[in-house]
């Protein structure tokens, strides 16, 4: 066995006993067992004719079971992403023992199932509560999975532990009776840093932490009607600052407010977004402002005693006093080039001396973004033992990050990870691509995107080219439903049915990040032979416009898009 | 996205309720895993008669999500005609190793 740093591996506690998951305590744990059981029945009397698939399919649903081009298809919850290396073994199981081996790890940080039958998912979902999990709120018309910063209580820009909040807003969002059925899906992304990594502007709310320079306190930007899909907004902001405790009294009032006036005629004008555009922004946020003095507020006060409780789940493992120099990973950099490369995308500035952030790729070359082996997510849960307190994160962007990771053991936990096929110094590089399942599973989808993905990736393999041209992010979407983001991709790529043939439209200049931006579109699509080269003209017209130091963002900003509108359809 | 049948030689496709294992109308109202064996049902009536025996299979708990889908028919047998309909026919193409494929090399 490697060595350990681990207090809990070390003592007589669980391995993960420090791990920043919210812990069920009696309530919780009977709830989703009674759930269980109630589901159980529901899929009995279905199995019975007692229901018709007309009235099981919201059921089904409300807990994660969706029906797809091959198969069922069980979306499991994982709660702004965080997991323990409990939750993880108990996942790769699941995929052993009742699905294909693997799963699939999503964009909303949860993670998705490709083969269940409907009979084994009650057991799976029993299976699911014995470790605080399950799928409540992974699919219909209500509140979904809060999303977060995958850096949450490690990174050393943040204001504000987002996961506290985003833990309040699951309690809150949970069964909620006014917002069980809503007009539409309703998503919720937090960041407790001002660098936004959690992708806020495209969602429903987006909630950004600030300090208010004159008083001190911390709170939230609040921002409102952003979204993908086929008709893509970012969010206005509704108030530039919210403090900690009065975050769920405004939520609340914006859920009012588009519970009564959200587009229930029209599934594809239901969202905020849609709500707030056709309004205009001004009114919708001033009928907000409307509701939220009409509420009671004591009500919906955050209860600092609450925020204590739920605080004490995220309390940071005990970190000890480290040099800010490890001379083992200096060492090991100087000693291993390939090392030294995953070094310089896969770690992250931690807050604490002596330790750093490491991501996980999920995205080897040629492999598809996002799906993790049964056997792969042991290696990660027992790396995370070792090395970073028993937990594991979900990144929106389809990769694992260990948040907790001293210098010292970086170089063993890489050379682990690089045995496991996970070790793949690409993060935030060309091929560390988001696609979205596409028409290889989606009952919704036109095209594939997982083959793009792989063929781009395999285009690019060369690491040495991918670092050389720096940070690039590419986003697959098989359809206009923009589950892979394309939106928001540096190079954004939707696929489009043409009389049954797959066509691929090409976006640029999307950012998901602090300056979001949606992409446009560059010009006609090229077809599933004809996209690798396209984005390969892309990037070597970026390679032959950009300046020492340059990004390929920013050399599209200060170009514009008209030299690679001409290098792509020059040629053609 | 479900592409409207609008052919004249049309099947009828479904998942099977019990594990959601795509299914295609066979010859003598029988349900096939494999779309080369489906039944090619040629004009309004015959697929409306179709249409209308899986509707009643789905009233039975045997299937769900039915719907016709336009087909051709090759030597190898059925054959949809649309890309969406022959993935679902073989499985995901990123991985050769699961779906019908795994256990039918010649689909």
């Amino acid at each position: 066995m490697p060595d350990t740093h681990s207090p809990a591996l070390r003592s007589n506690q669980p391995a993960d006993a420090h791990a920043a998951v919210y812990r069920y305590d009696e309530f919780d744990k009977t709830f989703i067992f009674e759930r269980v059981e109630q589901f159980r029945a529901q899929v009995e009397r279905r199995l019975k004719g007692e229901i018709t698939e007309e009235e099981f399919k919201p059921i089904r649903l409300m807990n994660g079971l969706y029906l797809q081009l091959h198969a069922y298809m069980l979306r499991v919850a994982v709660p702004y992403g965080m997991l323990s290396s409990t939750q993880v073994r108990r996942l790769a199981r699941i995929a052993r023992v009742y699905d294909k081996g693997y799963g699939h790890f999503t964009t909303r940080q949860n993670i998705q199932f490709n083969w269940p039958k409907l009979e084994d998912v009650p057991t799976i979902l029993r299976e699911l509560a014995e470790v605080d999990m399950h799928a409540i709120q992974t699919s219909g018309n209500c509140i979904r999975n809060v999303t977060t910063d995958q850096f949450c209580g490690a990174a050393a820009d943040e204001l504000v532990d987002p996961r506290v909040y985003a833990e309040i807003l699951r309690q809150w969002s949970t069964m909620h009776p006014e917002f069980t059925y809503l007009p539409r899906k309703f998503k919720i992304a937090i960041t407790g840093s001002p660098n936004d990594r959690a992708a806020v502007q495209v969602h429903d709310i987006g909630l950004i932490a600030k300090k208010d320079e004159v008083t001190g306190r911390v709170g939230f930007t609040v921002y409102v009607g952003g979204g993908q899909g086929r008709t893509p907004y970012l969010a206005v902001k509704a108030r530039d600052f919210v403090p900690v405790e009065e975050i769920i009294g405004y939520l609340e009032a914006i859920l009012r407010v588009y519970n009564q006036l959200g587009r229930r005629d029209n599934i594809y004008k239901a969202r905020i977004k849609i709500t707030v555009n056709e309004m205009g922004a001004d009114k919708f946020i001033g009928l907000i402002e409307e509701e939220y003095a009409r509420l009671p507020r004591q009500k919906f006060h955050v209860d600092p005693a609450i925020v204590d409780a739920i605080q004490t789940h995220f309390a940071p493992p005990p970190w000890v006093d480290l040099p800010a120099v490890s001379d083992s990973f200096e060492a090991a950099k100087a000693a291993d080039p390939a090392f030294a490369r995953w070094t310089r995308t896969n770690l992250t500035e931690h807050k604490t001396r002596g330790y750093a952030i490491a991501t996980i790729s999920l995205k080897p070359i040629g492999g598809i973004p996002g799906d993790a082996e049964s056997s792969q997510l042991e290696t990660v849960a027992d790396l995370a033992d070792l090395y970073s307190f028993g937990e594991v994160r979900v990144t929106h962007e389809q990769n694992l990050v260990l948040a907790h990771v001293r210098k010292d053991d970086l170089y063993p936990l890489w050379k682990a990870l690089d045995a496991a096929g996970l070790g793949t110094a690409n993060a935030g590089l060309i091929s560390d691509i988001i696609a979205c399942p596409g028409l290889d599973y989606c009952a919704l989808a036109n095209t594939r995107a997982i083959p793009v993905a792989q063929r781009i990736a395999e285009r690019f393999a060369d690491l040495d080219r991918q670092h050389d041209l720096g940070e690039l992010k590419i986003k697959i979407s098989g359809c206009i439903n923009a589950c892979g983001h394309h939106h928001v991709g540096h190079i954004g790529i939707l696929g489009v049915d043409k009389k049954g043939e797959e066509f691929f439209q090409i976006l640029l200049g999307g950012d998901a990040g602090t300056n979001a931006a949606l992409g446009e579109i560059v010009g006609p699509g090229f077809d599933y032979d004809g996209i690798i080269d396209a984005v390969e003209t892309v990037v070597n017209t970026f390679v032959n416009l950009r300046q020492p130091g340059e990004i390929f963002i920013q050399t599209l900003a200060r170009t514009g898009h008209a030299p690679f509108k001409e290098a792509l359809y020059a040629r053609a | 996205m479900l592409v409207k049948a609008k052919g004249t030689q049309q099947s009828v496709a479904a998942s099977r309720l019990l594990d959601g294992e795509a299914v295609w109308l066979g010859t003598g109202n029988i349900w096939v895993e494999d779309v080369a064996q489906a039944a090619v049902f040629d004009g309004a009536d015959a697929i409306a008669e179709a249409l209308s025996f899986a509707k009643a299979e789905e009233k039975r708990q045997i299937v769900v999500d039915v719907y016709p889908l336009d087909v051709e028919i090759t030597e190898a047998g059925t054959r949809p005609t649309h890309l969406r309909e022959r993935l679902k026919g073989i499985g995901p193409t990123v991985r050769r190793d699961l779906g019908k494929q795994a256990r039918q090399p010649a689909a």
